[in-house]
């Protein structure tokens, strides 16, 4: 199976992998999304009512209050935040943001990352190595399940599941 | 990133813990941003966000103030004894007024929470302003100064209104930038990144403070976080129109700089608003505009029984006390509708000698301040339908207070407090 890869810079360090939530809107932190369950609650966008919760989240970049960072280092501290955050347009609120997160972040990349993931892909954030790499939902023959198997695997026989996809 | 030998020594300790975490906090939102290296700055806007229910649950586990600013205002797990700021700095908007908490609806923890940070602002010296618009009581940055606020819509105004150099910082960065007098040299610092991106010719007239809003509502939707260059505009707009549209920018899109030919004072001319590059984009603002942008903002509001009147968002000015009094003498706000309106205390103390608190209390209306219902989420008991004339608040208030919202102008909202009825629209 054909794995796409994206390189790019690293904004914050670490590897993390989880389940891909893609939106073109940009996200608004404080009073577009509910630190008590991650859940976007600004009326009109696109992922209105989803949570970013355990997802690795792809967007356009931040807007709206500068209380950006202060919602997602609230939603790191009650476990409610995304796993990793891969952005186009870097600003001073996704920078914080993506620090006090504590979780992996990368932005400039080669290809478009909102183009290449789609929502439900596995996506891998290899931070410090400026590398990701996307497993497409559709590509999984076997269908979701696998993929949310995958979680509840250990590293070692994840790698091995992934392995005899390829 | 390159630092400074004095910058070196804080992250080596060498000032205590405190500025040590703050260096530390620093240097990896410096490398996040991609940011060479370090400015000096003197002028901090921030705070700590007092207003989620999670930060007070946080405080009263840990027990001291100093280990809260640690890890909401310095990002750092272990609680360390916060000393004295070296910048000038100053709290931004609060989750409550102090004096006026109980009407508000806010449980006495959280009052005892927020009596508690003010004794330990003062302690380590950040000035208690207590509002999202320092600049109307004194914080007036100089051209060119490197400031670290936060508060989009206050930073709005103080790149493109005073030219000073702002990113929009957050309590995090403010927090570590109070301590050590350093920020990020990057964004809106570096000259380069403050040319216009993104021409508008404005096309409407643009006279009333509800244009202004709705200008600035339109304009950031379309930008988000670049740079608009407002060409065209025929009247000279008050500073309270600046004030909202500014605020109106920044909530519809991440506008934090922007020019107006003429105005603004790094746009004396349209080549200078654009150095040498060309815009990215050509944008209009005409009557179709106006009013698709209008029906955006009223788009949660069918129910016209208006239950609650929002005035003061960003802080209302002086002047614009002034005004609501004159609309106001000798009338009285409707039995089934509340009047709140929000200033920062300094301009309350003005209004009390002007005999404006007067009217406005008479009138059965509440001049209240170092708050307001998006921000505080505080909101009289039962509201369902709210009427403000400002733009910001009607984008955020149908998200996190699940009001229906209707936006209008100042006599608008005036009328609706008085008759409990909605009869404002876009004339």
């Amino acid at each position: 199976m054909k794995k796409i890869v994206l390189h790019g810079r690293r904004v914050t360090g670490g590897y993390a992998e989880g389940e891909a939530l893609v939106t073109h809107d940009t996200i608004s932190g404080w009073g577009g999304i509910n630190p008590q369950d991650g859940t976007i609650i600004e009326k009109r966008h696109e992922l209105v009512g989803k949570s970013v919760k355990e997802k690795v989240l792809a967007f356009p970049g931040a807007k709206g209050s500068s209380g950006w960072s202060t919602t997602f280092h609230i939603m790191r501290l009650m476990g409610n935040g995304p796993m990793a955050m891969v952005f186009k347009e870097m600003t001073s609120k996704v920078a914080l943001g993506s620090v006090v997160a504590h979780i992996p972040a990368m932005t400039d990349l080669d290809q478009d990352p909102l183009e290449v993931i789609d929502n439900g892909d596995w996506v891998k954030v290899e931070a410090d190595k400026g590398r990701i790499e996307v497993i497409k939902k559709s590509q999984n023959t076997e269908g979701t399940n696998r993929i949310k198997s995958i979680t509840e695997l250990n590293k070692s026989s994840r790698k091995k599941v992934i392995a005899f996809k390829e | 990133m390159l630092l400074n030998s004095d910058e070196q020594a804080m992250l080596d300790g060498k000032e205590g813990l405190d500025r040590q975490k703050a260096m530390e906090l620093l240097v990896k939102y410096g490398e996040a941003l991609g940011a060479e290296r370090l400015v000096n700055t003197n002028n901090v806007c921030g705070g700590i966000s007092g207003a989620s229910p999670f930060v007070r649950k946080f405080a009263a586990k840990v027990r001291n103030m100093d280990a809260v600013f640690s890890e909401f205002n310095l990002d750092s797990g272990e609680g360390v004894k916060i000393f004295p700021v070296k910048a000038s700095s100053c709290s931004l908007i609060q989750g409550m007024d102090p004096a006026h908490w109980q009407i508000q609806g806010v449980a006495p923890d959280a009052y005892e929470f927020n009596m508690r940070k003010e004794r330990f602002y003062a302690r380590i010296g950040i000035n208690l302003m207590n509002t999202c618009a320092p600049y109307l009581i004194g914080n007036i940055p100089v051209k060119g100064e490197h400031c670290a606020w936060m508060e989009s819509s206050a930073v709005a105004l103080c790149n493109s209104i005073f030219g000073a150099r702002s990113n929009t910082e957050g309590c995090e960065s403010t927090g570590a930038a109070m301590l050590t007098g350093k920020i990020p040299y990057w964004g809106y610092h570096l000259p380069e990144n403050r040319l216009g991106t993104h021409l508008l010719e404005v096309e409407f007239e643009v006279k009333t403070v509800m244009d202004w809003g709705l200008l600035g509502y339109y304009v950031g939707e379309i930008v988000q976080e670049r740079i608009p260059v407002l060409n065209g505009i025929r009247h000279f707009p008050s500073f309270s129109s600046l004030k909202h549209f500014g605020a109106a920018a920044a909530s519809s899109g991440g506008v934090e700089m922007f020019h107006i030919v003429g105005i603004t004072p790094e746009a004396s001319s349209l080549e200078e608003a654009f150095g040498k590059r060309p815009p990215a984009d050509i944008l209009k603002f005409g009557k179709a505009e106006r009013q698709e942008t209008y029906y955006k903002l009223i788009s949660s509001a069918t129910d016209r029984n208006v239950d609650f009147v929002v005035l003061g968002c960003p802080h209302y000015s002086i002047e614009q006390l002034r005004q609501v009094c004159l609309l106001l003498k000798d009338k009285y706000v409707h039995s089934n509708t509340n009047l709140w309106i929000f200033t920062p205390k300094a301009i309350k103390d003005i209004a009390d000698r002007n005999g404006y608190t007067k009217t406005i209390s008479k009138a059965g209306a509440i001049l209240m301040t170092d708050t307001c219902p998006a921000l505080g989420r505080v909101s009289p008991k039962g509201v369902k339908v709210v009427a403000t004339d400002s733009a910001k608040q009607a984008h955020y208030l149908p998200a996190i207070m699940g009001f229906q919202t209707w936006f209008g102008s100042q006599e608008d909202c005036i009328l609706a407090a008085v008759s409990g009825q909605w009869r404002g629209e876009l004339k």
